[in-house]
């Protein structure tokens, strides 16, 4: 691949770089993501960079190799999907926006999103980091839409003042007024699909199936099928297939679940705050003696970064082990992998049989709910902790 | 890419929804640097268990269901991750049509990239075709955008450019450089308020 770039002109971050890590951390970090853009990417996780107020969606090898010869791309246009969030959560340290998109992805379906872009607005949208705004775009796909968009605001314009890639100086604040004036959409747009999700009542997240819809409170017990089905046979034979795959029974308390890995890391949940807000929960604690744990950071400035405050101290004494960056666990590649059987907290975005290892089985979560667990060796309502 | 004309062939029914890249193909294969050879693994984690020996319970490794280039299944085939190795996978198995209520966006784009035809019916039809006795030929005209049994002809809707690129076997770079100047010319007027440039 090196070889490759370097023969075609295509700045490459390789293994040695500094700026190495996930795509969809490094891109935003270094200012190369920006809003109103087009980016594509062959992975489906492409979708983050929406938080920025860009077009982003993954694309498949043959389209990549279509952009590289061509510039651009045939595409349908997409229908447009406003996610509203209301009202605002009880306990804004204990409920993540990990939290606010297992529910949205819940509530639409892994199909609600097909044929769609996303938007995300609300007062909450609008008080999130872009880190925060991240996750949630990031797994747009995993309700189906292609793309998941925020509009940029001052929040973004901020984040994105002085960063490696970006534009500067006046050049810089002429587009940002650009992109103040222009990249939001009208107060009377209309929206093929619209659903809302209120943040008073929201729980942490569990997802105890093989799908990221397959979700419940923390607080509530694995749903029968017949619940969970609604009715629909498909749905009911997936629901009773999902909980054979995963060893669990219907009633069975979410907090009752044992686990024996933890992941924290994968371009969802694995940036510098994402480490802090876990190394909190887990500061003065020690990873439970049947919990194997690891933190994976998003990019080799994410950990020179956490590692300049510490966190790699805490996370070490604690019993975790802290790596390179990479996608590591989130998909199973290379060595980092569970064995047959094995149950992994994790803040990746995929639960799907087999995805971190074949028979391995895996319940996403939120990263101070994937530290907590680690601590406790099962789930926990880390509202009491947090 | 070949052409795609008609295909004539008894189907393999996937009862399942939501069936997700993943299960199509497990990552650990997609370590390969050419688009063919992936069929050896397509469905691996459901063809085969934890020792590699097959699973008798999984349609693919019934011999009734071998050789059949048609794969009928349930709404949101193709979920999940981009990888366009799935596609490449069931096509190097010797599928060339997928039948369902529904696909996922990315996974149903990438099929036509290698000359997989995805055929959206609505759930009557699809449920018709489950109810099918599985010696049933079905034939899938592409021309005139029809699936025929001996009883019934139903027919199918497909984007006019996409069905004419399958037709054809066009190689879809070629056809947008045909554009290039147009594209180029894009480009020069949005050159001068290019943001780009760092």
């Amino acid at each position: 691949m090196t070889r490759n770039c370097r023969e075609f002109g295509i700045t490459i971050f390789d293994i040695d770089s500094p700026y190495q890590g996930i795509v969809h951390v490094i891109g935003p970090e270094l200012g190369f993501t920006l809003p109103g853009t087009t980016i594509v990417c062959g992975d489906s996780h492409t979708s983050t960079h929406g938080a920025f107020g860009a077009f982003a969606f993954g694309i498949g090898t043959s389209e990549v190799e279509h952009v590289l010869a061509t510039q651009c791309l045939w595409m349908s246009k997409p229908k447009s999907f406003l996610v509203n969030i209301e009202g605002t959560r009880r306990n804004p340290h204990a409920i993540t926006s990990k939290d606010i998109i297992l529910s949205i992805i819940q509530k639409i379906g892994i199909d609600g999103g097909t044929g769609t872009v996303l938007e995300y607005k609300g007062k909450l949208i609008s008080e999130l980091s872009m880190e925060q705004r991240m996750t949630i775009c990031n797994m747009s796909i995993e309700a189906g839409a292609r793309a998941g968009m925020i509009a940029p605001d001052e929040t973004t314009f901020e984040y994105l003042r002085g960063r490696k890639y970006a534009p500067k100086g006046e050049y810089y604040e002429e587009l940002v007024e650009y992109w103040r004036n222009n990249l939001k959409s009208d107060p009377n747009s209309v929206f093929h699909k619209i659903e809302t999700l209120n943040a008073d009542q929201l729980a942490p997240q569990v997802s105890w199936g093989t799908n990221p819809s397959m979700v419940s409170d923390v607080t509530g017990n694995i749903p029968h099928p017949d619940e969970f089905a609604k009715g629909n046979e498909n749905e009911r034979k997936l629901a009773i297939r999902a909980l054979q795959y995963m060893d669990l029974q219907p009633g069975t308390p979410i907090t009752d679940i044992k686990i024996d890995r933890v992941f924290i890391g994968s371009c969802t949940n694995s940036r510098l705050e994402d480490l802090i807000e876990a190394s909190l929960v887990v500061k003065g604690r020690k990873v439970s003696a049947q919990v194997r744990a690891m933190i994976v950071p998003g990019s080799q400035q994410v950990k020179i970064q956490a590692e300049k405050l510490g966190l790699n101290k805490i996370f070490k004494e604690a019993g975790f082990e802290w790596r390179e960056s990479g996608c590591s666990m989130c998909l199973g590649m290379n060595p980092d992998i569970l064995a047959p059987g094995e149950r992994c907290a994790s803040t990746s975005n995929r639960n799907f049989e087999g995805r971190q290892g074949s028979g391995g089985r895996t319940h996403l979560v939120s990263p101070i709910m994937a530290a907590a667990a680690a601590i406790q060796g099962h789930f926990v309502d880390v509202r009491e902790w947090v | 890419m070949d052409s795609f004309k008609t295909i004539k062939s008894k189907i393999t029914p996937l009862d399942i929804i939501n069936v997700d890249t993943d299960q199509i193909i497990p990552k650990q294969f997609l370590k390969l640097v050419q688009k063919t050879g992936y069929g050896n693994f397509l469905f691996y984690d459901w063809r085969f268990d934890q020792k590699n020996k097959l699973r008798n319970d999984f349609i693919l490794n019934d011999p009734k269901y071998a050789e059949r280039l048609i794969l009928l299944t349930r709404e949101n085939f193709g979920c999940g991750s981009s990888r366009e190795h799935a596609v490449w996978a069931l096509f190097d198995y010797g599928f060339r049509v997928i039948i369902a209520p529904s696909f996922a966006d990315i996974f149903f784009n990438n099929c036509f990239k290698t000359g997989m035809l995805p055929i959206v019916l609505e759930s009557a039809e699809i449920d018709y075709f489950f109810s099918l006795d599985p010696d049933n030929y079905v034939e899938v005209n592409l021309m005139e955008q029809t699936l025929s049994t001996d009883k019934k002809i139903i027919n199918f809707k497909i984007d006019p450019m996409k069905r004419r690129m399958l037709l054809e076997g066009t190689d879809e770079i070629d056809y947008t450089l045909q554009l290039e100047d147009r594209i180029t010319n894009y480009e020069k007027r949005s050159m001068k308020r290019d943001i780009t440039d760092r």
